[in-house]
């Protein structure tokens, strides 16, 4: 029954998720018409390298590229935004006046960095940014990174491999705590005194200085951090703007259920856009893996794989963190091997006798096996 | 050649075997119960593939999730871009014998020769 109700498929995004939706039409058989839009002019990369890999020169823009199928048949409609969502008429409007008619709409705009109000404050999240950051690495200084978070950290990480003096900032009290809970996140914070990277807990930033270019960021506490170059890591917001008044409910991104279905039926949503139960999955996993429940949907073929627990690694100073499932507040850690003294372990959180994630440090045979074990959630009907 | 390995009840079904030869090999047994041998080092970065997550005739990469068709040796997604060897097997008197690759490998940078 595939490609019998959709002829012509819009996919709005044309990077992790999007590529990945476009395979997986091709895969479920579908093989009427795909255009993927995107407002970058950049073929789909990957954004994973651009904090680590990218930022010390081990990898080119080349490096980054996240494969052609010239097979795929798809028409790739680069460097301009979709504007407007159309559901009645069946169409997407773009920023250059077109309008693309589709039967069929994958959405998978991602999300973009939480801006800061200073000029000459960096944030990262597309190739561009990275550029511009590892361009002013390069002249060395003094870094200023505010969010200790994995973006945050790991810009800490390439940046101190490039000698650069490196002082991290953090409004929490323990980094990280949101995602992997207190304890786990002092461990991986401890990561950056390990390598001479200092980290300031507890105080918000209150102001960046400088005009033309930043001179020094200051602390709430009175600190005053004096800087050549200031990177902001603090979240990302969904890019979900243009799509107000499609009828779509946007709630801190698209709202789905599990299987990528919004309210409307010909319009699926994927990737890092996409909310469900409240909660954005921000990883890169899940936009490669998802995109194919979603076209299941859109085309009507039924659930794929059973969803798998959700899973995000991050590489920090030569130490591999790899995290899957679902910690909750209260959840308890146990280590069950390995030493987090030694930066090298595997730690499992549990609930009522049930292991709810697991986190390994420099561990990945042992934690393949138990992300193996996790459970995906239970799917709401 | 064909050089036997280990005895195939050393590997459960679902499982791997790394065979520490220059360069490493891993030897997967799948649920269906064939068995493959391909490169154990992931080609983008230095992984071993015996660590991975077996799935059908998939392997995935421990670290960056890429999966790796045992019966081709490519990859299905970034970030590893290149294939890894793959290489004869069979099973003979309970004995997984291998036969390596001519074709040169490919690992990632760095990876330990
Ligand atoms: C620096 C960095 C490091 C990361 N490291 C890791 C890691 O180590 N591990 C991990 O698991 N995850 C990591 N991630 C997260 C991972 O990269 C994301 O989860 C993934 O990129 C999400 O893919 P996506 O396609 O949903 O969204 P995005 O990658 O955000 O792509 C969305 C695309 O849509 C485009 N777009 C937006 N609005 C419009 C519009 N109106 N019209 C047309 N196009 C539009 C955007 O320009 C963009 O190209 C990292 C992310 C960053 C930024
Ligand atoms: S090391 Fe295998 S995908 Fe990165």
């Amino acid at each position: 029954m595939a490609g019998i109700r959709v002829q012509k498929v819009a996919i709005v995004g044309a990077s992790l998720a999007g590529l990945a939706a476009a395979r997986a039409l091709r895969r479920q058989s579908f093989a009427g018409e795909i255009i993927a839009i995107g407002a970058e002019r950049h073929q789909p990369y990957d954004r994973p390298p651009l904090s680590k890999e990218f930022l010390t020169g081990a990898y080119t823009e080349a490096d980054l590229a996240l494969g052609h199928d010239d097979d795929l048949g798809v028409v790739w409609r680069l460097g301009v935004a979709a504007t407007r969502l159309d559901p009645r008429g069946g169409s997407v409007h773009l920023a250059d006046g077109e309008e693309i008619r589709a039967d069929g709409v994958v959405i998978a705009t991602g999300a973009r960095a939480r801006p800061v109000e200073h000029a000459g404050v960096h944030t990262l999240r597309t190739l561009d940014d990275a550029i511009a950051l590892r361009d002013d690495l390069r002249r060395g200084g003094r870094l200023v990174v505010i969010g200790a978070g994995f973006i945050g950290a790991e810009v800490a990480s390439s940046a101190r491999s490039l000698g650069l003096d490196v002082t991290v900032v953090e409004s929490l009290p323990t980094p990280l705590a949101g995602p992997l809970g207190p304890e786990m996140g002092a461990v991986c914070a401890a990561l950056h005194g390990d390598h001479g990277v200092r980290l300031l807990t507890g105080v918000p930033v209150t102001t960046v200085t400088g005009s033309d270019h930043v001179e020094a960021v200051e602390l709430a506490d009175g600190t005053r951090l004096p800087a050549d170059v200031v990177v902001a890591g603090i979240g990302a917001v969904p890019n979900v703007e243009w799509l107000a008044g499609s009828g779509l409910e946007i709630s801190g991104g698209v709202v789905t259920d599990a299987n990528g279905a919004t309210g409307l039926p010909a319009v699926v949503a994927t990737g890092d856009c996409a909310s469900r139960d409240g909660v954005r999955s921000e990883h890169w996993t899940h936009a490669v893996e998802h995109p194919a429940t979603a076209v299941a949907t859109l085309l009507g073929t039924g659930a794929g794989r059973p969803p798998k627990a959700p899973y995000f690694w991050s590489d920090q100073y030569g130490v591999r963190i790899q995290f899957a499932g679902r910690r909750e507040p209260g959840d308890t850690v146990r280590i069950v091997e390995g030493d987090p003294e030694q930066r090298s372990f595997l730690a499992v959180y549990e609930r009522g006798g049930l292991t709810t994630a697991v986190l390994g440090m420099s561990r990945p045979k042992s934690f393949t096996r138990w992300r193996r074990q996790l459970r995906a959630a239970p799917q709401e009907a | 050649m064909l050089r036997p390995v280990c005895p195939l009840s050393a590997i459960p079904s679902g499982e791997a075997y790394r065979w520490d030869t220059d360069p490493p090999v891993a030897i997967f047994h799948t649920e269906d119960g064939e068995i493959f041998a391909i490169d154990d080092t992931c080609t983008h970065q230095d992984a071993s593939l015996a660590d991975g997550w077996l799935e059908g005739c998939e392997v995935e990469c421990p670290l960056h999730a890429s999966r790796f068709d045992l019966r081709t040796g490519r990859a299905d997604a970034p970030p590893a871009k290149k294939p890894v060897r793959t290489h004869r097997v069979e099973v003979t008197g309970g004995v997984v014998h291998v036969e390596l690759s001519e074709d040169p490998a490919d690992l990632p940078p760095g990876a330990k020769p």
